[in-house]
């Protein structure tokens, strides 16, 4: 049971927008190692941001503990005003909040349109008498709840034609655009990208950009991205977190962040 | 494409069921009503209805169950403790009788309605699917299967030794190997008594019912929203989460429903052999049962049927009857029967590396164990309660 708390303060949301979600000194540790320490973060509503940082910086597993697959050993996650730091990962989902995976993580013998519809799961009420019996209201039930998987399969531009093949048979590209369908048919208010542009060329990667901000604009979603592809980070994030060694060392907008000596070093090196 | 054989594409399971049971309906027209083959056959339909509820947990959910005797042991005991005078002393020794039919309601005992018992069976077995499943909810693969194995293993110990466990005057648990018998016949409102001594088709159609019943179940639940998230937390459990499938509540379901058909079947096979002994529920029977359905192919549902009969009847006629003498030939002395559970795991093997995916293979299992996808892995802690 979550029990609703207090709204955020307003300082962590930005100006107008108040935070949909808002982390407050979260660490996680697995023994002795500490893969994120004391990080506090807030992502403003209907905005794009961006958690950036070197390979191990702890971006995946800050992920993982928004998404409830890892609970934060300190601290504590809110999201729309619920404290959901213990809660379980499904319950997560029907709160509002839908991922996909840096590896992606499709149900690889079922087909796209099926594995849209599981990501529908949490807004579907049929249960096992209902799927055994099958009265009008789950048959309508199931009617809808595929026709809305073809829906969002064509949203995410996956050719008609291949929306019965199987996940495993995908090109790459599908299986990402899938992916993303899968993590829409929940309806959630707050989307998180695991770097959606891994492996895709230049021209792939500019037409994501693009569709993350139809995202924004058309379908009203937040959108939380880890990406390491600067040119994409830069073009659409609203505000950037930088994650070393599991610490927050900078947050700003994108020229903000550039600009950072201390992101160029954790990125670089030291100069001279 | 004409009308028809589109109908028949969309429905093709339906049709195919229809001419199956249909077809199975008029077979024991053919033989005497006391005919090894209509015996024969009402055996292999109980362990159908068995393999097919194991298929749900197995075939469908993915988690190894080596312990599904258990079901048919608790199932088969409801029908011995409600069936029967196994409790002669219950209410003063008049007994106690709910709708039982003529033919009971003086004797001692508890005697209730088959249909009862089944519904009862249901239920307990049921529970029971839920207390094994609990345990074994952090677990994955392997040791799904090792505690399992332990639950069919404790379940086998209790019946045996449930001749020893007594609770408030005296009544036990169990008659061990000594049996409880008789047990009452079924015996179904607006219907004559079933009476296996004289003939045995009803008992056959009745069995035949309890497949149809099972078949609807499998084909309705693989193709909904249950179905769906059961093959998710098969291929993927932290994704299946992350989708929003709740873990725990859904494993469940999947134990319970599986073990369901398990208790169905044992309350009939109990009903119908007119005893209930502790060593029909060896270890040994679990694996005769996972060896139906790997044979036929995991999750394919007509696969799974075809495997059930193949070994019943390889079990039950093939090699008691027709190859009873080959040792004899070979100029040794002694029982083919003795090595019954050596030729199935002879044939699981010769599969095994022939056509792991089964005779009549599921699609997606095939490409599982054809191309090495799905059953990805990981250390996330999901599955917490």
């Amino acid at each position: 049971m979550t029990v609703p708390v207090a709204a955020p303060p307003a300082s962590i949301g930005d100006g107008n927008r108040p935070a949909l979600l808002a982390t407050e000194a979260v660490s996680k540790t697995f023994g002795g190692l500490v893969a994120v320490n004391d990080v506090s973060f807030s992502i403003p509503q209907h905005s794009i941001v961006s958690i950036i940082g070197p390979n191990g910086a702890g971006k995946t597993t800050f992920f993982n503990m928004l998404t409830g697959l890892y609970k934060p050993s300190v601290g504590r996650i809110v999201f729309d005003g619920r404290d959901i730091s213990r809660t379980r990962p499904d319950r997560i989902t029907t709160l509002g909040i839908a991922r996909t995976f840096q590896n992606i993580r499709l149900f690889a013998t079922m087909s796209a349109v099926e594995n849209v519809m599981v990501g529908q799961h949490a807004r579907m009420r049929a249960g096992l008498i209902g799927s055994v019996v099958r009265p009008p209201r789950v048959r309508r039930e199931e009617r809808a709840v595929r026709a809305k998987a073809h829906e969002m399969l064509s949203y995410v531009g996956l050719a008609e034609r291949v929306h019965d093949e199987l996940a495993v048979n995908l090109s790459y590209g599908d299986q990402r655009r899938v992916e993303i369908a899968r993590a829409l048919a929940s309806d959630p208010r707050l989307l998180l990208l695991d770097e959606p542009t891994a492996g895709m060329n230049p021209q792939e990667s500019d037409r994501l950009t693009a569709f993350m901000r139809r995202l924004r604009d058309e379908r009203e979603l937040t959108i939380l991205l880890i990406e390491h592809d600067m040119k994409v980070v830069m073009g659409v994030s609203e505000r950037i977190t930088v994650l070393d060694h599991g610490e927050k060392i900078a947050e700003g907008d994108p020229a903000d962040v550039r600009a950072n000596p201390v992101v160029v070093e954790a990125y670089l090196g030291k100069q001279g | 494409m004409t009308n028809a054989t589109a109908i028949f594409g969309r429905n093709k399971n339906l049709v195919m069921a229809v001419l199956c049971l249909g077809g199975a309906g008029l077979l024991p027209l053919f033989f005497d009503p006391l005919s090894n083959v209509t015996d024969n056959f009402i055996t292999a339909g109980a362990y159908v209805v068995m393999a097919l509820g194991l298929n749900i947990v197995v075939g469908f959910a993915g988690l190894l169950d080596l312990g599904y005797v258990a079901f048919y042991a608790i199932g088969a005991y409801t029908v011995g403790w409600f069936a029967s005078d196994h409790f002669a002393a219950v209410n003063g020794g008049k007994g106690i009788h709910i709708a039982s039919g003529a033919l009971t309601s003086h004797l001692a005992g508890i005697h209730l309605n088959f249909l009862l018992i089944l519904l009862v069976a249901v239920i307990i077995v049921g529970i029971a699917g839920m207390l094994i499943g609990l345990p074994t909810l952090r677990l994955r693969g392997d040791y799904i299967a090792i505690v399992t194995l332990a639950f069919g293993e404790i379940v086998y110990r209790f019946a045996v030794n449930g001749d020893q466990i007594t609770f408030a005057d005296g009544y036990k648990l169990t008659n061990g190997r000594q049996a409880i018998s008789p047990i009452d016949s079924i015996d179904l409102p607006g219907l004559p008594p079933f009476d296996s001594a004289v003939d045995l088709r009803p008992y056959f159609w009745f069995v035949l019912a309890l497949v149809a019943l099972v078949l609807l179940v499998n084909f309705r639940l693989r193709d909904s929203r249950l179905g769906r998230a059961w093959i998710a937390i098969r291929e993927d459990e932290v994704a299946a989460a992350s989708m929003g499938v709740p873990l725990v509540k859904t494993k469940l379901l999947a134990y319970a429903t599986g073990a369901a058909f398990g208790g169905m079947a044992g309350a009939f096979l109990g009903s119908y052999q007119f005893t209930v002994q502790a060593d029909q529920f060896k270890f040994g029977f679990s694996i005769f049962l996972l060896a139906m359905i790997i044979l036929g192919g995991l999750g394919s549902i007509w696969g799974v049927v075809f495997g059930a009969l193949l070994l019943s009847f390889i079990n039950t006629y093939f090699i008691p009857n027709v190859f009873n003498s080959l040792p004899h030939k070979l100029g040794l002395d002694f029982d083919l029967t003795v090595l019954s559970f050596g030729i199935f795991g002879f044939l699981i093997l010769i599969v095994m590396v022939l056509r792991p995916q089964g005779l009549f293979p599921e699609r997606r299992r095939a490409l599982e164990l054809t191309e090495g996808i799905g059953a990805g892995d990981s250390t996330f802690e999901v599955s917490q309660p």
